[in-house]
């Protein structure tokens, strides 16, 4: 079990990276609409960053099933 | 693995990409050197996205070449791959825009001439169809003359697309290799069932091989690199069934270089010379401490088979046209001593065409080195263990690539050598097999020359000849590779495509001259091509004029000019005309024509010039050249 805290840390960089921001916010409810850019593409570039940092791999079911950040971090800790 | 490995990391990245924003001339170079740091998918796009940004779709004007517009085209979604193909252009200096068909168009978009494909006139084409496409009706309960059927209409489907390619654009036509992404059903003897799409695949890949050959048409080996680096790391099938991307996204980096290295290729600018360290680069220890008996080389430990098998590569490099030269921190006489006396040594000192070791720093020997073989900087590839010395030439000569070397494996070096693709190359010449015998043979030159008491008595003595043809086919593959790849004795820079130089043998108001030239030292091999065309009744037009660096101050430029004189006459041509194009590397050409007695007639703002000569009044030129007409 992963601790919350360091995989919001990581996913923070994570997501700085692929929006090319400085600074974001990730809470649980934060999801796809509420992202300028966040599309398809976006999404496959989150999910391959997200396996190579914490050396996991989603199955489809997982990531079919993300609606949040929330979600995301909780397939994370689950792993 | 990680792509990209021979790359180094970049610590400051995202304040380095920020700095690209601002409007400054050094945008360009600053883009280029981020490229050359170790990349992922990530930063790949964010460096792509930020230099879209800084420059759209204009070239700068220190942008390496013409710029290359790009039509990828495709079965699956690849627009995930763009940004690793601008990138890895970039890498190369080149300015690139890639056009994408719509999703499965590609076939409409190649026959309509009003599509938005036409609109964007590519200059290159790459055709990478995925596996599935390509094997569509092909299942396990097929029979064997089913199978060879389909096999026979899909060869011709993409034979079409090449055929449109052609006929609408002059550029290079890639075509991607297929990625074998099908399980196997019967196992290691997959070939014994015909309907496997497995082995249909590996059947497909062989026949588009050698219909490519047939139709010039390049290969992209991605079957061959998804066995380098694992299927799965290349493909991965959940993704595939989520977003019909059969690379994976973290491989584009990867896959765009792959692509970018073949189109420097095609544009004359691969790396040359492969510039190599001595002490723990190509044996272990230090000769100058540990003596000749004391360096690790070659059979009775693991750790001397290593660099055997580095020089082993080299000498492998070398044999198909590599130029290798060493630079090394040591005494000249204790650098020499392996290659004289080391029984296991590989390569020898007749492999080295320039041999520098002295204890000056290592980025004025690599400029010595350009200067001493006739190329330019952006040739030189240096493989050094120390990486203080990697990144002193990294600062100073940022035009020198500079590979990250595996910690302390010589083993593993080969490998990463051939990863980074730094010496891509389309084709083979006779002359490249040629090369390394040809920088001996200049040796033995530089040696005449420094016993011979004055020039006249050198050239005299080297008893040359120059023997010359018409454009024909025996010369055809060497005449496109030197009118593709000169650069700096290269009068208008003018790249023709072979199908182009074909039209000149054909031109009856054209003539295409390939020169070559012996002396008692070897032969050089052909070494100046020049096309001239009738452009109006009375006079002749030189469209091309190229020479090898290798040949200057031999008399050559005289001479060649007798030759083209005769043929212009021969056309009927009272007056030739010569144009001088300045580019970034061709400036000691500048006054080519007016040094052979032409007359400038116009100067350009950049620095170009027409001249002309009146064959009336020409007088040939005598020289130590014996001249006469080759049999073809």
């Amino acid at each position: 079990m992963k601790d919350e805290s360091s995989i919001y840390a990581d996913l923070t960089e994570i997501f700085c990276e692929v929006f090319g921001r400085d600074e974001m916010t990730l809470t649980p409810a934060l999801s796809a609409k509420d992202v300028d850019g966040w599309d398809s593409f976006k999404q496959i570039e989150i999910i391959v960053s997200v396996e190579e940092r914490f050396g996991i791999k989603l199955n489809t079911k997982e990531i079919d099933g993300l609606k949040n950040v929330g979600d995301l971090v909780a397939v994370i800790a689950r792993k | 693995m990680r792509p990209l490995r021979w790359l180094p990391p970049a610590d400051d990245f995202r304040s380095r990409l920020k700095s690209l924003a601002a409007a400054d001339d050094t945008s360009w170079a600053q883009a280029v050197a981020l490229a050359n740091t170790q990349l992922d998918f990530i930063r790949t796009n964010a460096l792509d996205a930020a230099v879209r940004a800084r420059f759209g779709d204009t070239a700068p004007p220190d942008s390496v070449g013409k710029p290359i517009r790009l039509a990828v085209l495709g079965s699956s979604t690849l627009a995930h791959l763009h940004a690793g193909i601008r990138v890895g252009a970039l890498r190369r200096g080149h300015h690139l825009v890639t056009y994408e068909n719509d999703y499965g168009q590609y076939l409409q978009e190649l026959l309509s001439a009003d599509s938005t494909l036409h609109e964007f006139a590519p200059t290159a084409m790459l055709l990478a169809f995925d596996a599935r496409h390509v094997t569509q009706g092909i299942h396990a309960g097929l029979q064997a003359e089913d199978v060879d059927s389909v096999l026979e209409d899909v060869l011709g489907r993409i034979e079409q697309c090449w055929a449109l390619a052609r006929e609408k654009w002059s550029g290079p036509v890639i075509q991607q290799a297929v990625v074998n992404v099908f399980p196997p059903l019967l196992g290691s003897n997959e070939h014994r069932l015909p309907g496997s799409r497995r082995h249909f695949v590996a059947r497909l890949n062989d026949r588009l091989r050698a219909l490519a050959d047939r139709h010039g048409v390049d290969m992209l080996a991605l079957d061959d690199a998804a066995r380098e680096g694992g299927l799965s790391a290349w493909h991965d099938d959940a993704l595939w069934c989520r977003s019909k991307q059969e690379v994976a996204p973290a491989m584009a980096p990867a896959y765009g270089d792959l692509v970018a290295r073949l189109l420097a290729a095609r544009g004359g600018r691969s790396y040359k010379c492969l510039v190599l360290d001595l002490d723990n680069t190509l044996w272990g220890g230090v000769i100058g401490d540990d003596g000749l008996t004391g360096i690790v080389l070659g059979q009775g430990s693991a750790l001397g088979e290593g660099f055997t098998a580095v020089q082993d590569y080299a000498k492998d490099l070398a044999r198909r046209g590599v130029i290798l030269a060493v630079c090394s921190k040591n005494d000249e006489a204790n650098a020499l001593e392996p290659f004289e006396k080391h029984p296991e040594m590989v390569l020898k000192r007749t492999d080295i065409a320039s041999f520098r070791a002295n204890w000056d720093d290592k980025a004025a020997n690599l400029r010595a080195i350009a200067e001493e073989l006739n190329i330019g900087l952006d040739s030189l590839v240096f493989l050094d263990d120390n990486p203080f010395e990697r990144n002193l030439v990294r600062a100073q000569l940022p035009m020198v690539a500079v590979p990250e070397v595996p910690d302390d494996d010589p083993a593993l070096v080969p490998r990463v050598l051939a990863d980074a693709g730094y010496f891509e190359s389309t084709r083979i010449t006779e002359d490249d097999r040629q090369r390394a015998a040809q920088y001996q043979e200049n040796r033995a030159r530089d040696q005449l020359r420094a016993s011979a008491s004055d020039i006249d008595g050198y050239l005299r003595a080297l008893d040359m000849r120059m023997i010359w043809n018409r454009f024909d086919m025996v010369g055809l593959q060497r005449i496109v590779q030197l009118i593709n790849k000169t650069n700096q004795f290269n009068l208008t820079t003018r790249r023709h495509t072979e199908a182009e130089v074909q039209a000149v043998m054909a031109d009856h108001q054209s003539f295409g001259l390939q020169l070559r030239l012996l002396d008692r030292f070897g032969d050089n091999g052909i070494i100046a091509v020049v096309i001239g065309r009738m452009t109006e009744p009375g006079i002749v037009t030189i469209d091309t004029w190229l020479m090898s660096c290798r040949v200057l101050g031999r008399q050559v430029e005289a001479t060649t000019l007798n030759l083209v004189a005769a043929q212009a006459k021969s056309l009927g041509a009272t007056r030739l005309i010569g144009q001088y194009i300045p580019t970034k590397k061709n400036g000691m050409v500048r006054d080519h024509y007016e040094k052979l007695g032409f007359t400038v007639v116009s100067r350009s703002e950049a620095g170009g010039s027409i001249a002309v000569l009146e064959l009336d009044d020409f007088k040939p030129a005598v020289s130590f050249i014996t001249v006469s007409e080759g049999v073809s």
